[in-house]
């Protein structure tokens, strides 16, 4: 069983080497990477192409470690208790799996996807330790502890808003998905837009690329933000001409879509208005 | 087998353990990767390496151990050319209407044009073993037989994964922090004070078995707020002047400080606090808010969080009119003695390192005027100024209690 990529989702070869070590050696797998270049899909990805069930787990910042395992619904019961209901008697009744249960139960390898680890309170992930070192974890409630049938293969993404602590660290693969070169994106591109022309895929990647380049720019373009920008330039039906024309000139085409932050546009602006000047 | 290859990596400052050398022994035992170097290098660092930073080392450290290279010496090599430099050569190369041309384009283009440029040249910078050239033993240049070479443009590394830790793709990356955000979090945490307040969504359960009991047995649900983070904290950062070096270690702090307390309020000023401070420093100082103001705005349960160098002429401490910005009709000395008197959780973290306080006057002053509550600002004093905060507050109550 070995990943190699798919079809919509083009890897490189050190990305692929560090998800399958994480699948032999069933340690979770920590992504890294700018915004907008495929951590969260990976997961998606991974799954889709090994057949494996997916789980996935968004993180926000009030997220406790124990959401990923179970929560205790001691409301509903107490009502129920009150209404007379059946099943009141049976604690596991008012027990909601959480994600890594799930997963744990599984007959099959599963994924779980952590998504954005770095959103929760800093010490989630030493508390997630003991679950991910021995995969199970026991249920106060009900006195029984949950094993894990066959390890999953957790994926977890982080944006860097936080450091991860040591500890956590060391039992992880990591993997830092660098922004994907010329040649790698023309590919990527080439996956969602197989029909575009040639010649606009080139014009608008050196658009995209120089615009990356631009000094002291506060948001950069990411690979979706490129995707996005470049299902409009097919939608509008501009050609590769009017792209490369209006570059040297002025801000790009429906720029809308590359530049999200206002002063960004504004610098832009400005520079084009010194360009357009100077020729 | 790769026991040396690990205390290579040990020696470059790259934090692994025994357990991630373990964990790559079983990658390999379990037949991972194929016996070829690529492979290994992507498992290695998959394995070994869990911070981006990290990367570049990490490839110095694969090339020395695997090319049998030189460890390059530390003085000359230390990180490789620094950019300055090349900018440096690049201007001894140019003239000036082709710099203008040149700086619209962006720093690898330079590079390659400086590369032409090279070539262009007279013989004796070619072949020549010392400087930038092209065909030489220097470790600059390209097409040299230097295997630690960095290569200036030149026809590029096409693709092929075994160069790829020379490339050395993650130098950007590299980035040495002393005490990072998560240091200092985890010092402010301590400042935590948990309180219930806002809306009741969390079931008490204890409150609730009560509640019901009294009921006669028919329930009665208890909910409670969620408990927060209370502490309130303002604080105070010098701008300007003799604070330029410590930028750096302002905005950490800042940035830590952000996400770590619900209420945090922030003002400027410079050099010392005087009748106006400001909030919002792009602004250039133009909107001034009265520190009247300020003392009358928060009640004295905020903590106050002084950050400066207090390196000053001591007349800006205790004369009238010794700012040295405008004229302070009241002298810095005694705004500051308000400001101690509203606010008793009070400390001041100076950036500046803690041997050369003695030294400059003007610290010793406000050493004095806030009780011997300075501290520097590296971990250990973080803990102490927080523990100072958090210990004056216990004793606050204590002496209520008393009463």
């Amino acid at each position: 069983m070995k990943f190699t990529g798919t079809d919509n989702y083009v890897t490189t070869d050190d990305l692929n080497m560090a998800v399958n070590a994480a699948i032999t050696l069933e340690r979770p797998l920590l992504v890294k990477g700018e915004p907008g270049t495929g951590k969260t899909l990976l997961a998606i990805e991974v799954a889709q192409s090994l057949g494996m069930p997916l789980f996935e787990w968004h993180i926000k910042s009030t997220t406790k470690a124990r959401h990923g395992l179970y929560e205790y619904d001691a409301v509903s019961r107490l009502r129920d208790s009150q209404l007379g209901e059946e099943g009141v008697g049976e604690i596991r009744n008012y027990i909601d799996k959480g994600p890594l249960w799930h997963a744990f139960e599984c007959e099959e390898q599963a994924v779980v996807l952590i998504d954005e680890i770095d959103k929760a309170d800093i010490e989630f992930p030493n508390d997630l330790l003991q679950e991910l070192d021995r995969m199970e974890f026991s249920v106060y409630e009900t006195q029984e502890t949950i094993k894990a049938k066959q390890r999953p293969l957790m994926i977890i993404t982080s944006n860097n808003e936080k450091e991860l602590p040591d500890a956590f660290l060391r039992r992880c693969f990591f993997h830092y998905i660098q922004f994907p070169e010329n040649d790698t994106m023309e590919k990527i591109v080439k996956v969602h837009f197989p029909d575009i022309k040639n010649k606009l895929l080139k014009e608008a990647l050196d658009v995209f690329y120089s615009l990356r380049d631009v000094n002291g720019i506060k948001k950069k373009p990411s690979t979706s933000e490129l995707l996005d920008w470049i299902k409009l330039l097919l939608v509008e039906d501009i050609d590769e001409d009017a792209i490369k024309a209006n570059a040297s000139k002025a801000i790009p085409q429906l720029y809308g879509a590359l530049l999200k932050n206002e002063q960004d546009v504004q610098m832009f602006e400005r520079l084009a208005f010194l360009s357009r000047r100077q020729g | 087998m790769f026991v040396e290859f690990f205390y290579e990596l040990r020696d470059m400052k790259i934090p692994v353990t025994i357990r991630e050398y373990l964990m790559l022994l079983e990658a390999l035992d379990k037949n991972v990767c194929d016996a070829n170097v690529d492979d290994f290098y992507f498992l290695s660092r998959a394995a070994l390496v869990k911070d981006e930073r990290n990367f570049d080392r990490f490839d110095q450290a694969f090339g020395t151990f695997f090319r049998g290279l030189e460890r390059r010496s530390a003085e000359f090599f230390d990180d490789a050319i620094p950019d300055s430099w090349l900018r440096a050569v690049t201007q001894r190369m140019f003239s000036e209407e082709e710099l203008k041309k040149l700086e619209k384009l962006g720093f690898e283009e330079l590079m390659e044009e400086l590369q032409k440029r090279l070539e262009e040249q007279d013989k004796p910078h070619s072949g020549g073993n010392k400087w930038i050239g092209t065909g030489g033993t220097s470790p600059f240049g390209h097409s040299g037989r230097n295997p630690a070479g960095i290569r200036i443009g030149g026809e590029g590394g096409g693709g092929s994964a075994t160069k790829v830790w020379k490339k050395r793709e993650f130098r950007n990356l590299t980035g040495e922090v002393e005490i990072g955000t998560r240091n200092i979090k985890i010092a402010l945490r301590r400042l935590r004070k948990f309180a219930r307040e806002g809306a009741a969504d969390e079931f008490d359960l204890d409150e609730t078995i009560s509640s019901t009991a009294r009921n006669a047995g028919l329930l009665d649900v208890k909910m409670r707020p969620e408990r927060r983070n209370r502490v309130k904290v303002l604080m105070f950062i010098d701008v300007g002047g003799t604070m330029d070096p410590h930028v750096k270690v302002c905005e950490e702090l800042f940035s830590a400080a952000k996400t770590e307390f619900k209420h945090l309020e922030y003002y400027y000023f410079h050099n010392f606090l005087y009748e106006r401070v400001w909030r919002d420093n792009r602004r250039g100082r133009s909107e001034f808010v009265p520190t009247w103001d300020v003392l009358n705005t928060y009640p004295s349960d905020y903590k106050v969080i002084f950050v400066g160098d207090a390196t000053m002429s001591p007349y800006e401490v205790t004369e009238i009119g010794g700012s040295v910005e405008h004229w302070n009709d009241e002298s810095g000395a005694v705004w500051f003695q308000r400001m101690i008197e509203q606010f008793p959780d009070m400390v001041w973290l100076n950036p500046e390192s803690q041997e050369r306080w003695p030294q400059t006057m003007s610290t010793q002053l406000i050493y004095k005027l806030i009780g011997g509550r300075m501290f520097p600002t590296t971990l250990n004093g973080l803990d102490q100024a927080m523990d100072t905060l958090r210990k004056r507050n216990a004793t606050n109550l204590q002496s209520i209690r008393v009463h």
